[in-house]
């Protein structure tokens, strides 16, 4: 079934294409906008191989949520990029040949001997129609590792208050409403009785 | 035929990129955090190759929770970088230098 290879092969060298963009443009924008390319590829990928809830979950989390972030947060930040681009002509032998020692010594431990070929590893039969990947992590999520889901849940919850609190910023002078004076508000500071005499009606 | 040496190639390289990427930006807190992004997505990429072949779901659960981590990450990350541009004006990490590391 050469399908399944010219997809892989299609969006792989997409997302490969997608990584290089984000090091190696000058505008941050577009570096997220690349790396919103990488990161769709990557969940067609996800799909090819059958875990189709983390793709979906990529886009829409990924891509939908944190890279939109990204994006707000570039957007925001008024930066001059022309200082922060000087190094890279510097850098580049250098990173060049960290990057290639690395991935021969990554590629040698995955090619040498077959370790991950289709005789160690052969590729599963697909799965049948009706069965469901979402239905199957969610069983899996929900009694193996509920403790953990907890605890993820708990992580999300400090990384809001953390982010909130580290940006929250009180302007002097502007008008605002502060909810714990107004609940203390006492009824002198809101009402003045005065005691005056009756005046006759004028024209009476 | 599509085995399981196609996927790590592909994590390799996609990892290998994204070091690269480091080397490169190293004064760009933006960049760095894409950098970041990328990498994890490299490792989740072999988590779920091998939890295709190996016929367990595990791997799959992990890359749920790391994606889980990795978004809380992001979002600190970039809370940082906001207010380090409001109060210095300049994200440059050759510039920060506060704590005299």
């Amino acid at each position: 079934m050469p399908i399944y290879e010219i997809v892989f092969y299609v969006f792989s060298s997409v997302m490969l294409a997608g990584a290089v963009g984000v090091i190696t443009v000058r505008n941050p924008v577009y570096a997220a906008l690349c790396l919103v390319l990488t990161f769709f590829s990557a969940s067609a990928i996800w799909m090819l191989l059958e875990a189709e809830f983390l793709a979906i979950i990529l886009i829409v989390v990924y891509v939908g949520a944190v890279m939109v972030l990204f994006l707000f947060v570039v957007m925001m930040l008024d930066i001059n990029v022309a200082p922060l681009k000087e190094g890279f002509i510097r850098y580049l032998p250098v990173g060049i040949v960290v990057a290639l020692l690395m991935a021969a010594e990554l590629l040698v431990l995955i090619w040498s001997k077959g370790r991950f070929e289709a005789g160690a590893y052969p590729l599963p039969a697909p799965n049948p129609a009706e069965f469901s990947n979402t239905k199957a992590v969610g069983e899996w999520l929900f009694t193996h590792y509920l403790l953990a889901f907890e605890v993820a849940g708990i992580v999300l919850l400090v990384a809001i208050i953390a982010a909130v609190a580290l940006t929250l910023r009180h302007r002097t002078g502007g008008h605002r409403q502060d909810p714990s004076m107004q609940v203390r508000v006492q009824r002198d500071e809101r009402v003045r009785l005065v005691k005056m005499k009756p005046e006759p009606r004028q024209g009476s | 035929m599509l085995t399981l040496t196609h996927f790590l190639t592909l994590g390799a390289i996609l990892f290998s990129l994204s070091v690269t990427g480091i080397f490169l930006n190293r004064k760009n807190v933006i960049i760095l955090l894409m950098c970041i992004e990328l990498m994890l997505l490299a490792v989740n990429m072999n988590f779920v190759a091998f939890s295709r072949f190996l016929g367990n779901l595990d791997g799959q659960v992990f890359v749920f929770f790391i994606l889980t981590v990795a978004a809380a990450e992001a979002a600190i990350g970039l809370a940082i970088l906001v207010v380090l541009f409001r109060n210095r004006q300049t994200i440059n990490v050759a510039e920060l230098d506060d704590l005299k590391g």
